[in-house]
């Protein structure tokens, strides 16, 4: 299946060498975030033939522009246990996308300065054009996405900047990227912020901050030097991931400002709503931000010199709502099915961080990380198997197992695989004794996928976390269509290529899949 | 952040949060996922571990018990608190029959939830005492 598209590099009626020129395609790929470019790589893997568009001017997507403070919040371990470049250091490197070919893979480590195992923004840029260019994937950059139409007979029409493009299948990978300040008596007294000026323009001004996930804190830690007060304000308290034991909390690395706040530095954290923002008489641009308290206490009113909206972005998704596509929720996201493909348009895909809309069981309250890098790398994956299975009758990949290696394999992608370690309880590795085929490797799945849908016996491997710190494998076995959840113990050092892991399985495996052990 | 008022106003007629003020109901606007399923979809699993709280803002769904259809919920009914409560699997299988619109809390966030609001929890309380009389007069 090595794949070749558009053919790369191509003349333009408009000029200069870009490629993917407005014409009919098989897939029409928005987007060159890490997204964009993860699922085209793979889409490209099936021999489809592709246009891969960006309004961008180069790879990067949002991190072209934020975080604000510059680094990021996912990590790259330059030099962790595994040998870098192998799928067990996946597991350590978050941002590199992946790949099959060596060269392509584990971009990110030889680009950073040793100064932190989180990237600058300038280093995660770099990342993604190293793997663009390694894996030659041609994205028409500055070509805007302007609208989506259905076309007559089935497929998309889909409006540019450069032209017009007719497809059968559209993936979007544009990013939650549109900033969002929800409505309120006096939220245009605020700044967002995408709108943030340089820290040192705050130097002696009293500063609140609406919102106190990431973003907030990420901006009151950055003003911690310059703002001489800031107040971090939203109807919750403020959780931290370290609490949570998941990444649905503020991040370690921003975790100053609480401090500050419990030692009495500055800083307020409080929970309230906004009752109204409104300008001082006579106060030479001084807010007045009257707040409703949240935690029972009375009525609070605040004096700043900047109130700025932490409060989130939305999905820029035009007009797919008239497509029919139905939009929701506060991120504005598309309802997905389990495989990231809109639950009312089929044909209409989404890739990269708009994934997140498919939340799966987010068993124990723990969210998937299809929101991040590590997590949308392997839905990509998955994605372009099933669009190119359902849309195109491309087979799957589904190698056979040798029934004497199966337990074998299954510890080795319990203890290393790094879909499972990175999307816990969301994606699972499946062995399936097929009828005919006999006992095959099934490959990644969604596991809802898996739960909700009949078929012969089989294995879906996961790793889980419960949110009390714990990290264990768990095997859902399928047998006469009906599915059992067996939960393994979990190891401190987080060890599963161990004898009991071995043995556990290999009973599973008896029960499941007979002639296996 | 601030949630957005549409939440808050829809929430605000559910007779669970018939108590509550206003700053109250947003901070539960602000600390409860919204999800929305579409017809057909399932949304709890019978026997399945790490399940969460359900509460209908708008739709309908259908509760499914080894196979056999035991209730229909609809905009202000909940589910999932049996599993969460008792900290067991999931007891039953939840269809979406109508376009479905949820609040969600995940199990462990639910007594810490109860305990701050207990008049949530009494009027949750009213609601499993409904359901445990129904039930008695069924078996009757």
């Amino acid at each position: 299946m090595e794949g070749l598209t558009d053919g790369g590099v191509m003349a333009t009626p408009g000029g200069g060498d870009r490629p993917s020129p407005p014409g009919a395609y098989q897939v029409v790929v928005i987007g060159s975030g890490p997204g964009g470019l993860q699922v085209a790589y793979w889409l490209r893997r099936h021999g489809l033939r592709l246009a891969v568009l960006s309004g961008d001017p180069s790879p990067g997507g949002m991190f072209r522009r934020w975080p604000f403070f510059q680094r990021l919040l996912s990590w790259t371990k330059p030099h962790a246990l595994p040998p870098r470049g192998s799928r067990a250091y996946e597991r350590f490197d978050w941002n590199s996308l992946v790949a099959d070919e060596a060269h392509a893979r584990a971009r990110q480590a030889p680009l950073m300065d040793g100064t932190s195992e989180f990237p600058a923004r300038a280093e995660m840029e770099a990342n993604l054009a190293a793997f663009a260019r390694e894996t030659e994937l041609a994205v028409r950059y500055d070509c805007r996405w302007e609208s989506t139409r259905a076309r007559d007979g089935g497929g998309f029409i889909v409006e540019t900047s450069d032209g017009i493009y007719e497809a059968d299948a559209v993936v979007v990978a544009v990013g939650v990227a549109e900033p969002y300040t929800p409505p309120g008596n006096g939220m245009d007294l605020t700044h967002h912020y995408a709108q943030v000026r340089p820290p040192e323009s705050y130097a002696g001004r009293r500063v609140v901050i609406l919102g106190k996930q990431n973003s907030g804190f990420e901006l009151a830690n950055g003003l911690l030097p310059w703002a001489c007060s800031l107040a971090l304000v939203s109807p919750s308290a403020a959780k931290l991931s370290v609490q949570t034991r998941t990444l649905g909390g503020v991040r370690a690395r921003y975790v100053q400002p609480y401090e500050d706040h419990v030692l009495g530095g500055g800083v307020s954290l409080l929970d309230a709503a906004i009752d109204r923002i409104e300008r001082v008489e006579g106060g030479d641009g001084t807010l007045a931000v009257h707040l409703r308290r949240t935690d029972g206490g009375g009525d609070l009113r605040l004096e700043a010199e900047d109130v700025i909206s932490a409060t989130g972005f939305t999905a820029p998704l035009r007009d797919l709502a008239d497509l029919g596509v139905v939009i929701s929720g506060r991120s504005r996201l598309a309802q997905l099915t389990a495989w990231w493909e809109s639950t009312t348009v089929p044909g209409v895909w989404f890739a990269g961080t708009l994934g997140q809309a498919a939340k799966g069981l987010e068993k124990h309250g723990v969210p998937a990380n299809s929101g991040a890098v590590h997590g949308a790398r392997y839905n990509a994956r998955a994605l372009a198997e099933r669009l190119a299975e359902t849309q195109f009758g491309i087979p799957r990949e589904r190698p056979s197992i040798d029934p004497a290696g199966a337990i074998d394999f299954i510890v080795r992608e319990l203890a290393e695989g790094p879909e499972l370690w990175h999307q816990r309880a969301y994606l699972t590795r499946i062995l399936t004794a097929d009828p005919e085929a006999g006992l095959v490797d099934d490959g990644v799945q969604p596991l809802t996928h898996f739960l909700d849908t009949a078929g012969p016996d089989a294995m879906g491997l996961t790793i889980e976390a419960d949110g009390s710190g714990a990290i264990y494998p768990v095997v859902y076995s399928r047998r006469d269509g009906q599915v059992t959840e067996h939960r393994l113990d979990a190891d401190p050092l987080l060890r599963y290529d161990t004898d009991v892991v071995r043995q556990a399985v290999t009973t599973i495996a008896r029960e499941t899949l007979p002639g296996v052990a | 952040m601030a949630a957005e008022p549409e939440i808050i106003d829809a929430i605000a007629g559910l007779n669970l949060f018939a108590d509550l003020s206003q700053p109250q109901l947003e901070g539960i606007a602000h600390i409860m996922d919204e999800r929305t399923f579409p017809v057909g979809e399932r949304v709890l699993r019978q026997g399945v571990s790490g399940s969460a709280f359900f509460i209908i803002v708008d739709g309908e769904v259908r509760v499914v018990v080894d196979g056999t259809e035991r209730s229909t919920l609809g905009r202000g009914e909940f589910f999932g608190e049996v599993s969460v409560l008792l900290g067991e699997t999931a007891t039953a299988d939840v269809y979406a029959t109508r376009p479905l619109r949820c609040l969600v809390l995940p199990g462990a966030q639910v007594e810490p939830f109860l305990i701050a609001h207990p008049r949530v929890m009494f009027r949750m309380l009213q609601t499993q005492a409904r359901r445990l009389r129904a039930a008695n007069r069924w078996r009757d």
